[in-house]
Order: C-alpha cells, then sequence, then structure tokens
C-alpha cells in the first residue's frame, strides 16, 4: 500500500501539529481507519497512534497502557486513556463497543493470546493486529548458525528478560485466526524500518523476509 | 425554582440574609425526598463560589468536598484561619483555573457549615434537629446540590470533582444526573464503602457516643460539647488517612520533647502528639452529631445496589467524560476500589482515563502537594475544555 500524503499532514481541527514524524507501522495502521470511528488502542505507549488519529481522522478514541509513565502522559496530554493490559482488562468491555481495536506488538507479550484475540473481534468491529515475525531471516540465521536466541531490532531483549512469551511467525498467526474463524480481511507485511513489501503477504517469501505482519481482523460472528 | 443569576454578585442576593459566614446560602422551600423515605423541609445550602460564570454557563466546575470538608476550597476557613482545603489546586492560574472556571463548591447537607444538618433548628420546634435529623445518603447529598445548580441557572456542569467522599459525590452526580456532568472526576474514592471503611466508621461513631457529654445527641441544648469522643473518632480516623511510610517518614519512634520514655502514658512519642493535636484542633470546628450523619451517608453509598447490583447500568450509555485517579499507598480507597469504577465504565462503553498516582502520602495524597496527579488532572481538564469549546481567557 502506498503512503497517503494527506494523513502527514495535521488535520484543520485546531490541534497544534507534532513534528516527530510517525512511526511508520503506526502510520499504516491509520490508513486502515476510517474518520470519526471509535478507536480503542490496547498497548498505546504514549499515545503517538491516538494524538495522530485524533488529528488527522477526528476519532473518538481510547488507549490502554500498561506503564505508568505511558499513561500519565497520555492523560496529561488530553487523552482517554487507562492503565491496564490486554490480559486482564478486556473483558469488561461489551461486544462491537468500538468500530477498530489495535494490538501494535503486543499480542506476542500476553499470557493468552488466543483469548486476547477473541476479545479483540468481539469488542471491535475491525481489529488491527500487528505482530513480530519470529520467521524472519535474522532469527533463523542467528538460531541456525550461531545457535544462539535471536535478538533483533524489534525483538531486542535477552531469553531471560524478555516481556516476549508467545512468540510466532506470520504463517503461524494466519493459521491461527484460521483455526478460530478470524477472517484476515487485510495482511501487510514490513520490512526492518517498517515499510511495506510488495509480496504476498501469506506466502513463504514474506514469511522469511518480512521482520513484521500486520493484519485488518473481523469476527465471523 | 426560576431563579436566574448570572454572576457570583447576583448570586449574593440568594443569600438568607441572617448568613454572616463568607460565601452564600441558599433556602429551598420545596421538600427534598430523601432515600430514607422521609423529606426535608425547608432545607439550606451554603456554598461558596470562586470565578466567573461565563455567558453560556458553561464554565461551572462543581468542586464536592471530604467527609469533614467544607465548601471554603480556595480561601482561609473562617473558623480556623487555615487555607482552603484544596488552596494547592484551586485559584487563579493554578489547576482549577478561576480565570478560566467558576468553581462551585457546596456544605454537604447534614454539614456543619451553614447547611441544613442536625446541629441547625429545626423550624418546626425551634430546637436544634440533633438525633431527629433525618439519615441522609449521598444521593441526598447530590439531589440537594442539583436544586442550587439548578437556581444558578447551570443547565450542564463542566465538571464535577471531589475526592474520598467527595468522589463519591461525583459518582452519584454522573449516575443520577448524567446530562448535567459533561467530564466527572472521581479521586481516591469508590463505588461503595468496604467493610473495614464501615468499621473505621464505627469506631470514630462508638467514641462519640460513649463520650458521657453527647447526652444521646442532645448536648446543645445542654451547653456541651462530646469533644474528646470526637477528638478520639477524628484521630482513629486520621490515621487511615495516612500510611504506615508516611507516618514512618514524618515521627518514626522519636520522642516529643523529651530525652527517654517516661514509663506513664502522657504523649511520650511525636506521633501521640500529632495525633492529639490533630484530634483537639478538629472539635473546634466540626459537629458531633454532623460526624455521626456524614460518616453513616457514607457507609450506605453503593451505587451497584441502586443498579441492580451491576455497577456498570449506573453509567449505560453515558456521554460524561471521566477519569478516576488513585494513589499506591491509599488502603482507605485502595487503587482496587478504584479500578472496578473504571472496568465498570469500561463495561459501559463510557469515555475514561485511569491513573494511579505513586506516592507514599495516603489516602491524604488527594489534598498535597502531588505533581503527577495534579498534571494529569490539568491534561483532563485542558482535553475536555477542548472538547466544551471552553476558550482560554
Amino acid at each position: 500500500m502506498s503512503p497517503d500524503a494527506s494523513t502527514l499532514v495535521p488535520g484543520a481541527s485546531g490541534h497544534p501539529a507534532t513534528p516527530a514524524p510517525l512511526r511508520e507501522d503506526l502510520r499504516i495502521i491509520g490508513d486502515m481507519i476510517q474518520a470519526g470511528a471509535r478507536v480503542l488502542d490496547v498497548g498505546c505507549g504514549n499515545g503517538e497512534l491516538l494524538s495522530y488519529l485524533a488529528r488527522t481522522k477526528s476519532v473518538d478514541g481510547r488507549g490502554m497502557e500498561l506503564s505508568q509513565g505511558g499513561v500519565n502522559s497520555c492523560v496529561r496530554n488530553g487523552l482517554s486513556v487507562i492503565q491496564g493490559d490486554a490480559d486482564n482488562d478486556l473483558h469488561d468491555y461489551p461486544s462491537h463497543a468500538f468500530d477498530y481495536i489495535v494490538l501494535s506488538q503486543t499480542l506476542q507479550a500476553t499470557r493468552n493470546p488466543r483469548e486476547v484475540l477473541h476479545h479483540l473481534v468481539r469488542i471491535g468491529r475491525h481489529a488491527i493486529v500487528s505482530i513480530p515475525n519470529f520467521g524472519h531471516w535474522r532469527m533463523r540465521a542467528r538460531l541456525l548458525v550461531e545457535g544462539r536466541m535471536p535478538r533483533t531490532p524489534s525483538l531486542p531483549y535477552r531469553w531471560y528478560d524478555t516481556p516476549n512469551i508467545h512468540l510466532c511467525t506470520i504463517l503461524d498467526f494466519i493459521d491461527l485466526c484460521e483455526e478460530e474463524s478470524i477472517a484476515v480481511e487485510r495482511s501487510v507485511t514490513l520490512d526492518d524500518l517498517g515499510r511495506p513489501y510488495r509480496l504476498n503477504p501469506h506466502g513463504k517469501l514474506a514469511n522469511l523476509l518480512a521482520a513484521q505482519g500486520l493484519f485488518l481482523l473481523r469476527g465471523r460472528n | 425554582m426560576t431563579t436566574i443569576v448570572t454572576s457570583p454578585a447576583s448570586v449574593a442576593g440568594l443569600a438568607a440574609p441572617e448568613y454572616d459566614r463568607p460565601g452564600y446560602r441558599l433556602t429551598v422551600a420545596e421538600p427534598l425526598a430523601l432515600d430514607s423515605g422521609q423529606s426535608l423541609a425547608p432545607y439550606a445550602i451554603a456554598y461558596q463560589t470562586y470565578g466567573k460564570l461565563n455567558a453560556d454557563r458553561s464554565n461551572a466546575i462543581l468542586i464536592c468536598h471530604a467527609l469533614t470538608g467544607d465548601q471554603y476550597v480556595a480561601e482561609p476557613h473562617p473558623l480556623t484561619g487555615k487555607p482552603g482545603w484544596w488552596d494547592i489546586l484551586a485559584g487563579p492560574g493554578k489547576v482549577l483555573d478561576t480565570e478560566r472556571y467558576f468553581l462551585i463548591c457546596t456544605n454537604v447537607i447534614g454539614g456543619c457549615m451553614g447547611s441544613t444538618g442536625p446541629a441547625e433548628l429545626n423550624p418546626a420546634t425551634g430546637q436544634p434537629w440533633n438525633l431527629s435529623f433525618p439519615v441522609i445518603t449521598i444521593g441526598d447529598m447530590v439531589r440537594a446540590q442539583k436544586r442550587l445548580i439548578d437556581a444558578l441557572g447551570i443547565e450542564q456542569l463542566f465538571a464535577v470533582i471531589g475526592g474520598s467522599m467527595g468522589g463519591m459525590q461525583v459518582l452519584q452526580w454522573a449516575a443520577s444526573y448524567p446530562e448535567r456532568v459533561f467530564a466527572a472526576v472521581p479521586i481516591a474514592t469508590a463505588a461503595r464503602h468496604s467493610a473495614q471503611n464501615i468499621a473505621f466508621h464505627e469506631v470514630g461513631r462508638q467514641a462519640i457516643m460513649a463520650d458521657a457529654n453527647w447526652c444521646n445527641g442532645d448536648y446543645l441544648a445542654k451547653g456541651l460539647r462530646p469533644e474528646r469522643g470526637l477528638a478520639v473518632a477524628r484521630m482513629a480516623a486520621h490515621v487511615t488517612y495516612l500510611s504506615e511510610q508516611a507516618l514512618h517518614r514524618k515521627f518514626g519512634r522519636n520522642l516529643q520533647n523529651r530525652e527517654a520514655l517516661t514509663f506513664g502514658f502522657d504523649a511520650d512519642f511525636q506521633v501521640e502528639n500529632y495525633l492529639r493535636h490533630q484530634g483537639m484542633t478538629f472539635v473546634d470546628r466540626f459537629d458531633a452529631n454532623s460526624y455521626l450523619y456524614i460518616t453513616r451517608a457514607c457507609d450506605y453509598f453503593d451505587l451497584a445496589a441502586e443498579h441492580g447490583g451491576v455497577l456498570a447500568n449506573a453509567f449505560k450509555d453515558t456521554k460524561t467524560r471521566f477519569c478516576s485517579i488513585s494513589f499506591t499507598s491509599d488502603w482507605l480507597y485502595p487503587t482496587s476500589e478504584n479500578r472496578q469504577i473504571v472496568h465498570a465504565l469500561n463495561a459501559a462503553a463510557a469515555n475514561v482515563s485511569f491513573v494511579e498516582v505513586a506516592t507514599d502520602k495516603g489516602h491524604d495524597a488527594f489534598l498535597l502537594d502531588e505533581p503527577e496527579f495534579h498534571a494529569t488532572l490539568r491534561g483532563f481538564l485542558d482535553g475536555c475544555a477542548e472538547h466544551r469549546g471552553l476558550i482560554r481567557r
């Protein structure tokens, strides 16, 4: 997908423009979201995506973030964010409470990714999920050649201190969606810098070359 | 009530002539239907305001005070001379900016700073109400406040804010009059009073009632005051407002003006001296029967019970924007209690923010200089003001 230049320009809603460029993968997520939608960003960090969406798409955005620092800085900036995490705090939300629910680079750190995934497609009419691809050639090479647990820019932790406890490859993730009757409406694979690849995202080559996968999901019922 | 006012100056016209304290007092003739089934009429609501109500009356913030607080938020207390209880937050250029917002704080009914309460005269008998005053609830307090907001001609409060019992009123406002509340900030509070909190209140009440000067509540007529009982109630409660760390940091086991233990029951330790002082100064400004009534109101508070046992139902379809704030060392209204409110709001798909502020100052942190808390509140209010179209002056 090609970047839409207009989304890089702050909207006319009166919000001040933030000079810092948005992370490429977040911008692609932003492009998937329709203007004026209700959005829940789970693991929203410092509210980068929510601020961007409020600025450019006038979304009704909410966030959830585990780190206290992240939550406080979001609320200080006028975003609606609660402290919580995907494993414990999704149960309360009613079905279809949001048009989009975003889980960016977080699924692999949840205790029960399958359950989280079900909550996502229940709470959101659409879910947008991005995952680091453990099938990336760097991972494979490090394990195969060096015999060490892989460490990459997107997964920089050591084996003993990593929060990423449920890693998978892009193909694994697509398999899970199929098993759980979750429709993958759109897939994008990204390189190390978050730029999209022009590859069949469900193919073996993408599973080897892409550093992360990004999926627009919808529950089948 | 059709009185329309546009500024504090004309609000002053509502003050009863005999009212001799700073602020205003609205007397309402229509009966107030109470949760107990009784009704109260006439009744008075004493209140204070800061700042100016704007032309479209969209900048009003109702501040709800805690158990032993009152309407003197941002000015010296008329009885003690101490700074207003939220002086740190409310005033020109502060978080609750009086150059931007119109702040209103009412003394709760049942209180003792000018609103109708047990120490006021019962117009039917010409005697103080004492224990013949009906038991009131948080819901009753809020119903009375709403009469004032109606009288002030304010269709929608920009925000309702309060900590502790004030937070309960905030929740009650949001549940009872959602269309009247644009933003709600319940701080260090709970949607129902826990067994532990009821227990502490009961200790306080028993201390008052055990004082021989209490005279079954009729102490005013006898020219007596149950000061010792009320002071003990305050001392016990005060401990619950602090934290073990805060007490240790402030006092440790330090001795009070002495080199060694006295092997007696004088206040050997600084912490004892501090608590005795807290108890003694409290009785100068608070009525013992009011303490009984207001603690009872907290105990009876259970917002879910009013809504079929499901707290989320209290906030169904709400458009109010919420910001819930708790403090890590608050064991009276711990984060878990505040989080229950947040969970219920999530279940109602409400617009809610939730911040837990790290502090060792215990429950009292909401009254103290906590930069993280203040920055959170400022950010939330700024965001809401933008959505409400309040322009910075």
